[in-house]
């Protein structure tokens, strides 16, 4: 049973008074996610909007020790923190339970430039929770594509939709053989408490991704940044999965999305609410690209209900 | 008590030899020529359990440098090397870990750069790092490459600066040479265990380089620029107190060579300034007086005892085994001119470029050149 979000604790890492837009999914994710791990871990971020939201030195808004490292390397420094806690902690220079060590870092920092830092933390299996909360977009430095943009979608630097579609960094991760990954959003908060308390449990590599619906990159309302989480959920434009030593299993709804037991909704709602997508889907050839996103995401259902099938 | 043992060893177990008497914690490492046999060595050496470390093996030198500053920041004491490309690849980072205070040490086995590819020395790589605000050391000797590690790790835990230790690759990385191993217990007392002032501590969250205005961000910068400079009498106390205790001395910011009455000197760094000593032999021989002045401490550049140093109108022949494009002649001739100019009057700066992609320099060649300059 998910835990329901009346029993998550009152612990709270992510102080009041920040600088992150208001509703933030960043901020709401990481909000959980510190309900779920406690005050006794080391928080490393790389140059993002959770940065920008952090506070200004010397201040601090989130309640860990902090480390904001260069872009490209979340996968490495992480690494090189996780070594030196334990080998402290072995010649018994450091005292008391080993903090969790956790990356927070956008899908920028994930999918494109700390790719390569990643997947060798990933391979070496370094202890460590990966966190990418993906807005789908370089936020921070006004909103460019990545490779977690999805087909269709404008930003600054595809000004005219995206023509590619966004890889699925999830699997590429469950192909790396580490211990556990999942996919979260912020509209099931007690889906993500639950997987990051996993995640801690686990020793070795764990990497969790969160669908992080951001009001300015996505254009929409900024009160809607839950419903927008659910929709792409309902739409299976996002998967709530998780692995445990490679075996996959769905988590509700999408669980039923793949089962068949439920039809996903179309994909069109979900997109006509987004800025970034409807002025697209004004077009003459609005129907072709609509076509387009909905084949995306038919065939990651279909991939992924396949590629669950795989035990060996 | 116990004695110094005497081994023959090559440059880069040499300085394996000196992370593991320093007691590294955390080594990132990455392989490139010529550096990748001090990994090799100390990825053994942690394997059998003879150093009580972690090696982590990264994928990039980018990575690695990047583990470097986050276990350091960590609290442990880190170590890790890197040649040419390398250390290029981490130029990024080498900002990260001075301006965030880390006192990381760095072996850099000096390489030339490519394009086009070598693999051979110049010092191309570790001078085009000036200004990324690490110390830096050339060494001379296989012995002197094991010392200044340890008075590497001494001064950057003093001032949370971090330092790199250049060595050339191949005539000292490769080339066995004796070299003497102080007892462990005189490392120790020369060099205690590393006690951080700051740490990334669960019980103290605190911050690490979030963003900071330019009221904060300016005075971050006018203090590492003004410890840098204050690094010069911790480089020569921990030379002075190592020299105390183990009996060894390489120079402490400069080395000098027959220089008291010299008229002409000698000045260049790393394996081809041991060469020289042999090159002034020979100028000796011939009549000339001339003598040889080594600065060991590249970064900070060592101007006051290196003014002090010179004899009076002394015609100063620099060699220098890299290009300072934009201007003709190399990086060290403009260093020395900069802290010559309007303190020295009477000293006299010839300049030539040698030694490029590890060109083999001779004291016959190199007494040969110096003649020429002196007819120039
Ligand atoms: C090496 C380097 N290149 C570029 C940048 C500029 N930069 C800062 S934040 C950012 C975008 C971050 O995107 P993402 O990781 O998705 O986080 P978000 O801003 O969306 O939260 C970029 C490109 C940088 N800081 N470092
Ligand atoms: S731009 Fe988006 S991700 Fe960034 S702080 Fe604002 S809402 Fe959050
Ligand atoms: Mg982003």
């Amino acid at each position: 049973m998910t835990t329901s979000i009346k029993k998550l604790p009152d612990t709270e890492l992510v102080l009041s008074g920040n600088g992150a837009c208001g509703g933030c999914p960043a901020t709401m994710a990481l909000r959980i996610v510190g309900k779920a791990l406690g005050s006794n871990a080391i928080m490393l971020l790389t140059p993002s909007c959770s940065v920008a939201s952090m506070g200004m030195t010397p201040k601090l808004g989130y309640n860990w020790p902090c480390i904001n490292i260069t872009f490209a390397t979340a996968g490495s420094s992480a690494s090189g923190i996780t070594h030196a806690l334990e080998i402290m902690k072995e010649n018994g220079r450091l005292q008391g339970d080993l903090p969790t060590v956790f990356a927070w870092v956008g899908d920028g920092g994930t999918y494109d430039i700390g790719f390569q830092a990643l997947s060798a933390a990933a391979e070496r299996n370094d202890n460590m929770i990966f966190f990418c909360y993906n807005n789908e977009a370089y936020s921070n430095t006004g909103v460019q594509r990545s490779g977690a943009t999805p087909r269709g979608s404008f930003t600054t630097t595809t000004p005219t939709g995206k023509r590619q579609p966004k890889k699925n960094m999830g699997l590429l991760m469950l192909e790396h053989k580490i211990p556990y990954v999942a996919t979260a959003t912020v509209a099931y908060p007690g889906d993500l408490y639950d997987k990051v308390v996993k995640a801690k449990n686990t020793p070795g590599m764990k990497y969790i991704e969160i669908l992080a619906p951001c009001y300015l990159g996505w254009q929409f309302d900024m009160s809607d940044t839950v419903q927008m989480s659910r929709m792409a959920v309902r739409s299976g434009a996002w998967l709530l999965w998780e692995a445990e030593n490679g075996s996959i299993s769905f988590n509700n709804p999408s669980s039923h999305i793949i089962s068949g037991k439920k039809v996903a909704e179309p994909v069109d709602e979900y997109l006509m609410k987004q800025g970034r997508f409807n002025r697209l889907l004004k077009g003459s050839d609005a129907q072709q690209r609509i076509a387009e996103i909905q084949g995306d995401i038919d065939h990651e259902i279909a991939f992924m209900r396949e590629r669950k099938k795989i035990t060996i | 008590m116990k004695t110094a043992q005497v081994i023959m060893d090559t440059g880069t177990h040499a300085a394996a030899l000196a992370v593991k008497s320093a007691r590294v914690d955390v080594i990132p490492g990455y392989p490139i020529t010529p550096q990748t046999s001090i990994m090799e060595a100390i990825a053994a050496m942690v394997e059998s359990g003879e150093m009580n470390a972690r090696f982590i093996p990264m994928e990039g030198e980018h990575s690695v440098l990047a583990a470097a500053v986050a276990a350091s920041a960590a609290g442990a004491r880190v170590f890790t090397a890197t040649s040419a490309n390398g250390l290029l690849y981490m130029h990024e980072v080498l900002h990260m870990a001075s301006g965030g205070r880390l006192p990381v040490v760095m072996c850099n086995v000096n390489r030339g750069i490519f394009a086009p590819w070598t693999l051979w020395a110049d010092h191309q790589d570790s001078f085009s790092q000036r200004d990324t605000g690490w110390l830096q050391y050339h060494c001379s000797s296989n012995q002197e490459v094991f010392n200044t590690i340890l008075q590497a790790f001494r001064v950057a835990e003093q001032i949370n600066i971090p330092v790199m230790v250049n060595f050339d690759g191949f005539a000292i990385s490769h080339c066995l040479m004796p070299l003497t191993l102080p007892p462990q217990e005189d490392i120790d007392r020369f060099l205690p265990s590393h006690e951080p002032e700051w740490r990334l501590d669960t019980a103290q969250p605190s911050s690490f380089s979030n963003v900071t205005m330019a009221a904060e961000y300016a005075p971050f910068r006018q203090m590492l620029s003004d410890d840098i400079m204050a690094a010069i009498p911790l480089v020569k106390q921990a030379a002075q107190e190592y020299k105390d205790i183990t009996g060894m001395w390489d120079g402490d910011t400069i080395d000098t060579y027959r220089l008291e009455d010299a008229e002409v000197v000698a000045f260049a760094v790393n394996s081809m300034a041991a060469e020289l000593r042999l090159s002034v032999d020979i100028l000796r021989e011939q009549g000339i007086k001339a003598g040889l002045l080594r600065p060991r401490l590249y970064l900070p550049f060592p101007a006051e005892d290196i003014i002090n140093a010179l004899p009076q109108n002394a015609q100063v022949m620099v060699l220098d085994r890299n290009y300072n494009f934009g201007h003709p002649g190399g990086i060290l001739a403009s260093e020395l001119k900069n802290v010559l100019f309007g303190r020295r009057n009477d000293i006299t700066v010839k300049n030539r470029v040698m030694g490029i992609g590890g060109i083999d320099l001779t004291r016959r060649f190199m007494a040969a050149e110096i003649r020429a300059m002196m007819d120039e």
